[in-house]
């Protein structure tokens, strides 16, 4: 009786105790939040809020005063003329990008992560993230030097006896370009989720009779999905946001979303069309990070 | 009348303003855009709505500061520096990129922020007509004098004899071709439109560019009657997009810079092109083989000119300013920095004496008459010359310029 009255005021002391404890980590937590919860919202929350109710006002065609009248013809000017060109084409060259850089970075992190030594794989490594050290615009003018007329590609193509692909200021320019340069945020979460793979899977698969290519396409392949996602997220944004490489390595026919919304906001002057265009990355996104989500890419981050 | 109705909404728009600073960073950005709202008239009735506003007689104490919204390469070290010592102005110069961010930094707050613009002729009238420039007395700027006759009082920044800024430098826009590719200099923009070239050809991307292909148009094709490249009816401006919708498929890339366009010629990607004399001389100073040249077509133009914003806050430090770079010396000095000719007759001893045969090099040496062929930029409205409403307004050409390069 005493006993079981002694443990019941104990519980309930322990429970007080336990109770205030969580409070005062609340209170704790909560205060360690706020201030990158309040940069969340006021900064970054409150200017794509601001940015949302910009794309339906509209601009003085003249003197281009703000005409804060709410209207939907910044909406109904993107999705009419070149403005959907454009934005296929952004959507149609990320695609293509993430694809492309997949393909190329899958046996790499590969070898990375289950064949290459220690040695080998913290040298590989290094090659991998060196490029992210070096400025993104001599990157892209590196690629143009090799790409446009008179650079290393047509020479090595004439040496051959090859016609000059005369790569330089096209689409392809751009793909090869892009593809390059968002690499290496493909390769690293591959490599992570290849990395994490247990070696005793692999064992079982082996042992239980699968061929080398069933057990890479059954074992190795979805578990390392949600790495592939996540890169594919890196580059598929990262492209659909870029301007500066079409300004630079792109011909006339390369200009992307980014391309309208820089022309807009500061050779043109209608920051409310460049605030609706800059809403097509963003839907296309949040579809994009809704899909991810469920194939469980952020797992891999 | 309008002059004073443009004063009493300014008041109001800066009452609003100031308050909108107090109340923190991300509001004072609502309210910015907010406090536009009620100068958004007077562009359409077509008079300026400062024109009224009396502009000071004399230039006193300078304020000790000066803000400008100014091109990349028009305030420089080797100008600025010595106005800062010789006036105690100091100078904070804004680069914009191009003349619609200029117009848009004027029009949607900057107009109480910044002093002077030194906006091209395709943005003075937008300035203008948008109230965000106001009157200039030009008898305070001793050099003004000194002045090419057609800078003195040009179209695009004098209107009804009020002066809304002062001339600054012009260049024409030539059309650069390889000597390789070219033995003689071609006589003709058609060039640029001929598919002999595809593949060959680079044109800036700026919507300014419908005026170049319709001053082809005005030689080359007489029954549309085009009289000016900038005043187009619907038939003649249809005409125009047309022909630069034939000649996209021939352009090997719209160039945005002039690095850009330096580049493309550099590695032979391109034989023709539109440009500015600064990419011959800088071609040419790397041993390219190309020239410049103006066709039988005549060529565009800018011309720059330093305009004082309607709400200058510090208006002594801008006639500082405005005055010192109308002096020869200045003058020489920038026009060699940027590749540009200088509006005052006097610099081109200078500019021989800071580099040779530089004043041959930018035509700062021609008559008059020879800059008759240029027609320089300016922004087209809905008002012709010849007094119908029936003009296609720059807003147009925009939206045109994008359906064409998208």
């Amino acid at each position: 009786m005493t006993t079981s009255v002694d443990s019941e005021t104990k519980r309930g002391g322990l429970r007080a105790l336990h109770a205030s404890a969580l409070a005062r980590s609340r209170w704790r937590t909560a205060f360690l939040l706020s201030p990158p919860l309040m940069w969340f919202l006021v900064i970054y929350l409150s200017s794509l809020i601001l940015m949302l109710v910009t794309s339906f006002w509209s601009v003085n065609d003249f003197t281009q005063q703000i005409d804060h009248h709410l209207t939907g013809a910044n909406f109904a000017q993107i999705t009419s003329g070149a403005y959907v060109t454009i934005i296929w084409r952004t959507f149609l060259l990320a695609a293509l990008v993430t694809l492309t850089d997949a393909i190329v970075a899958f046996p790499f992190a590969y070898v990375m992560a289950r064949v290459a030594t220690q040695r080998t794989q913290r040298i590989l490594l290094g090659a991998v993230l060196l490029p992210l050290w070096a400025s993104y615009l001599a990157k892209v003018y590196a690629w143009i030097s090799i790409l446009e007329k008179g650079g290393a590609l047509n020479w090595t193509f004439s040496k051959l006896g090859l016609p000059d692909p005369n790569l330089g200021f096209t689409n392809g320019a751009m793909w090869i370009a892009f593809c390059y340069i968002w690499l290496p945020y493909m390769i690293v979460p591959i490599y992570g989720s290849l990395e994490r793979i247990p070696s005793s899977l692999l064992d079982a698969s082996a042992d239980l009779g699968g061929s080398a290519w069933s057990t890479f396409r059954r074992v190795i392949l979805p578990l390392a999905l949600p790495g592939l996602i996540a890169g594919s997220i890196f580059t598929f944004s990262l492209t659909l946001g870029d301007y500066v490489t079409p300004l630079l390595i792109g011909g006339s026919n390369s200009t992307l979303i980014g391309n309208a919304i820089y022309e807009n906001l500061l050779t043109g002057g209608n920051l409310p069309l460049a605030a609706a265009l800059s809403t097509v990355p963003i839907v296309i996104m949040i579809v994009y990070l809704a899909i991810a989500k469920r194939l469980g890419a952020f797992e891999a981050l | 009348m309008q002059g004073n109705e443009g004063m009493m909404k300014h008041k109001g728009m800066n009452g609003i303003w100031r308050r909108a600073a107090i109340s923190g960073a991300t509001l004072s950005m609502v309210a910015l855009a907010i406090a536009v709202i009620p100068s958004g008239a007077g562009a359409s009735g077509l008079t300026a709505p400062t024109a009224g506003m009396k502009p000071q007689t004399s230039i006193g104490k300078g304020e000790g500061k000066l803000n400008l919204i100014a091109w990349e390469g028009y305030a420089q070290p080797q100008w600025v520096k010595p106005f800062e010592k010789a006036t105690g102005c100091m100078v904070n110069a804004l680069y914009a990129g191009s003349s619609g961010e200029m117009v848009s930094k004027m029009a949607n707050g900057g107009g109480g922020q910044y002093d002077l613009v030194s906006a091209s002729g395709d943005a003075d009238l937008r300035l203008i007509y948008g109230g965000d420039v106001k009157p200039v007395n030009m008898k305070l700027i001793p050099s003004w004098g000194e002045f090419r006759p057609f800078l003195k009082s040009p179209g695009f920044n004098t209107i009804n004899n009020v002066h809304y800024g002062v001339s600054l430098q012009f260049g024409p826009n030539v059309l650069l071709y390889s000597t390789k590719t070219f033995k003689t200099a071609p006589t003709s923009w058609s060039i640029l439109y001929s598919k002999k070239y595809a593949g060959q050809l680079t044109v800036p991307n700026n919507p300014i560019q419908i005026a170049d292909a319709a001053l082809y148009l005005e030689t080359a094709k007489p029954s549309l009657g085009i009289t000016d490249p900038y005043e187009l009816t619907q038939t003649q401006f249809n005409a125009t997009v047309k022909l630069l919708q034939q000649q996209k498929p021939l352009i090997k890339a719209y160039w945005n810079l002039a690095s850009q366009e330096i580049n493309l010629f550099q590695s032979k990607t391109v034989v023709a092109g539109a440009a500015w004399p600064y990419q011959t001389n800088t071609l040419k100073g790397d041993g390219v083989a190309i020239a410049d040249t103006i066709p039988k077509e005549g060529a565009t133009g800018w011309a720059d000119t330093w305009m004082l914003a309607k709400n200058a806050p510090d208006p002594n430090c801008a006639y500082k300013w405005m005055a010192w770079v109308s002096t020869p010396k200045v003058q020489a000095e920038q026009a060699i920095s940027f590749g540009e000719t200088p509006a005052n007759s006097l610099a081109c001893p200078i500019m021989n004496k800071l580099q040779a045969g530089s004043c041959a090099g930018y035509h700062a040496n021609q008559p008059d008459s020879y800059f008759k062929t240029i027609k320089f930029w300016k922004t087209p409205l809905s008002t012709c010359d010849n007094g119908k409403n029936d003009c296609v307004p720059y807003s147009e050409w925009t939206n045109a310029w994008t359906q064409i390069t998208g």
